[in-house]
């Protein structure tokens, strides 16, 4: 097996000044957007960056078993349609207690990830990537079956959750919302990874066998990172379905767990901040291929928007071929 | 539902194995030997599907058209070995499942600048276009065909692993692949041929799928995670895993799609059996690889290495 990328004691940091630099460039930038959407008067600008944050807390909580565990998750969209469904059919009912979605979604995905982290943990490497595969397919086809919710159309939602004074219906509300949530997880991840938690937790993933040989049982350590991060993607999904106010099937498809970790090597899985860089560059790119006017030459500008999957697929591989710490890590790389 | 009925359900769901086994006979080599997830297999199939469709829509000849399936298929997997999974080989899964990942992206997108998007449809060739009376109950010739055909390609491939010696090669690969380059065979050569021989038959399993399915952008994807399911359930780089595992997976998809529904009407109350029939039955192979794995983390019939 090679030795895999993304521990973060190995990763190549220039200093960590330049790493708290970088880092409160990211967070104040995504603090700034509202900012710059009302000056500029793009209101668009709010709803994508709101949705960039949503993926970026989600690649957040798969990166902590896929980059800091080394377990390969490909079934972590299951964990968004959780947190998703759970405010869509409590608000189907009449419910829009916030409080309520909050603890009905975690609930369900603290019994959903351990009774799945369980079964999916006796295994590992392929196996491990098909069998978690396999649950997000199962609730796939379990919410394209729950035709009372809407079944394969999706089931949209009258209102967004309430929070006491809090008014979620206010765009601007709901995009400081997931603001906090971004940066509170991304602390308490910061904490965690760096606790003796976190160290059980990468030794596990860099010599397993010896972690044994020292005493530690590393299946609740696993357990407990995969709990955690199903819990984030719950946690995200429940934000995705305040913000189109609609809860999908969609959600839970399998290509959304690769754009995830599409997303995380993209930004660098050796930081805590690559996969909300991971995030916010996959779907710019997305954004930007399929809506800018380049004033290419030839018609290609017509074959660009209509066929921009094409170039983010090339990006994907080069990416993959290229970049073996993510954009995050290429940039803070120290250069020789 | 009458025992005819209930036999022609049996021969789809073996028709859906045959067709399985074809795409994971390659597909589980690649990750056996090579120890390297390939998501494109789905989007060779369709590659496979595409050229096959276009080729008898402009000749007529089915013969030639599987000439061309074959070929493109194979080239197409042989460049994509070439440019892309030879450099991924030695690294960390993860590279390879975000690598095949943009390449399906790459393709489905180049398919649908090519052929368009709206789904292509040609029909069955005129020789297998009848029925065939089996025990009284008439049954598609094409899909005997097609059944026929995947049990050939089975025995063929029996015959070259265990009989030849580009199959022992391939053998000796999978179970210490360093040790057989030091003896002097270029492994990397070895590889690319298996590469491309699964190709092949991700190509020949699209052209016999065409005239039975829409060929459409992204037909490749609900296959490859079938086959997935199979290749895991079986047992990772196992040809008789994916004979067997192929099979399981394609009667009981078939089998549960037909009888779940009505068994469920039988056991619940009716409108609770109908919302939950169909999804069951589409959970149920999802259910059988998940307590498979559960059980036996290393699949139903693992390659036993000496």
């Amino acid at each position: 097996m090679p030795i895999v990328q993304g521990d973060a004691s190995a990763a190549p940091v220039r200093t960590p000044a330049a790493r708290l630099v970088a880092a409160c460039l990211v967070v104040g930038l995504l603090a700034l957007v509202p900012v710059y959407a009302s000056l500029g008067a793009q209101p668009s600008y709010l709803t994508l960056f709101s949705r960039i944050m949503i993926y970026g807390l989600a690649a957040l909580g798969l990166n902590l078993v896929l980059g800091w565990g080394a377990m390969v998750s490909f079934g972590h969209s299951l964990y968004i349609g959780i947190g998703a469904y759970a405010v869509g059919m409590l608000s189907a009912h009449g419910i829009d207690n916030g409080f309520a979605h909050l603890g009905v979604g975690l609930a369900a995905g603290l019994a959903a990830s351990l009774l799945i982290g369980l079964i999916c943990l006796r295994t590992g490497g392929i196996a491990f990537i098909m069998i978690t595969l396999a649950f997000a397919q199962m609730a796939y086809f379990l919410a394209v079956g729950l035709k009372n919710y809407g079944g394969d159309d999706g089931l949209p939602i009258a209102g967004r959750s309430t929070f006491g004074p809090l008014d979620l219906d206010n765009n601007l509300v709901l995009y400081y919302l997931i603001f906090a949530v971004l940066i509170a997880t991304l602390y308490a991840f910061h904490r965690l990874v760096h606790s003796r938690f976190g160290m059980v937790l990468r030794g596990s993933k860099s010599n397993p066998r010896r972690m044994a040989a020292l005493g530690f049982a590393t299946l609740p350590y696993q357990l407990a990172a995969y709990v955690v991060s199903a819990l984030v993607c719950v946690l995200a999904g429940m934000l995705l379905a305040n913000l189109t106010s609609f809860a999908s099937p969609a959600y839970m498809q399998w290509s959304v767990s690769g754009e995830l970790i599409a997303m995380i090597v993209l930004g660098g899985l050796g930081s805590l901040l690559g996969p909300v860089v991971g995030a916010a560059v996959w779907l710019l790119l997305e954004e930007v291929l399929s809506s800018a006017r380049l004033g290419l030459p030839w018609g290609l500008d017509d074959m660009l928007h209509d066929h921009w999957m094409l170039l983010l697929g090339a990006i994907v591989v080069l990416v993959t071929l290229g970049l073996k710490q993510g954009l995050y890590g290429w940039l803070l790389e120290p250069r020789k | 539902m009458s025992s005819a009925l209930f036999f022609a359900q049996l021969l789809n769901g073996f028709q859906l194995g045959v067709l399985l086994f074809l795409l994971s006979a390659g597909l589980t080599l690649v990750l056996g030997i090579m120890n390297c997830i390939n998501l494109t297999h789905g989007s060779l199939y369709m590659l496979g599907a595409y050229v096959a469709a276009a080729v008898y829509g402009q000749s007529g000849s089915f013969v030639l058209a599987g000439l061309a399936a074959l070929l493109a298929s194979s080239a197409a997997g042989l460049a994509i070995e070439r440019i892309v999974l030879r450099r991924l080989y030695s690294r960390d899964h993860l590279y390879q499942v975000l690598g095949t990942f943009g390449l399906i992206l790459f393709i489905n997108e180049a398919v649908r600048i090519v052929w368009g998007s709206s789904p292509l449809f040609i029909g069955v060739p005129d020789a297998l276009a009848g029925t065939i009376s089996l025990f009284g109950l008439p049954y598609p010739a094409y899909r005997f065909a097609i059944i026929a055909c995947g049990l050939a390609v089975a025995v063929g491939l029996y015959l070259v692993i265990h009989r030849t010696r580009i199959g022992m090669l391939i053998r000796a690969g999978a179970s210490d692949a360093e040790m057989v380059s030091s003896l002097g065979v270029d492994i990397a050569l070895v590889n690319a041929a298996v590469f491309g021989a699964g190709a092949a038959l991700a190509g020949l399993a699209g052209l016999m799928a065409a005239p039975i399915l829409s060929v459409q952008p992204g037909m490749g994807e609900p296959i490859l995670i079938l086959t997935l399911v199979v290749i895991v359930t079986g047992g990772i780089g196992s040809i008789r895993g994916a004979f067997y595992g192929a099979l399981i997976v394609g009667m009981v998809d078939t089998l549960g799609r037909a009888l779940l529904p009505g068994l469920m009407r039988e056991l619940v109350e009716r409108s609770l059996a109908q919302a939950a029939g169909p999804a069951l039955a589409s959970m149920l192979i999802y259910l059988l690889m998940a307590a498979v794995l559960a059980v036996r983390p290393q699949g139903l019939f693992p390659v036993k290495h000496a």
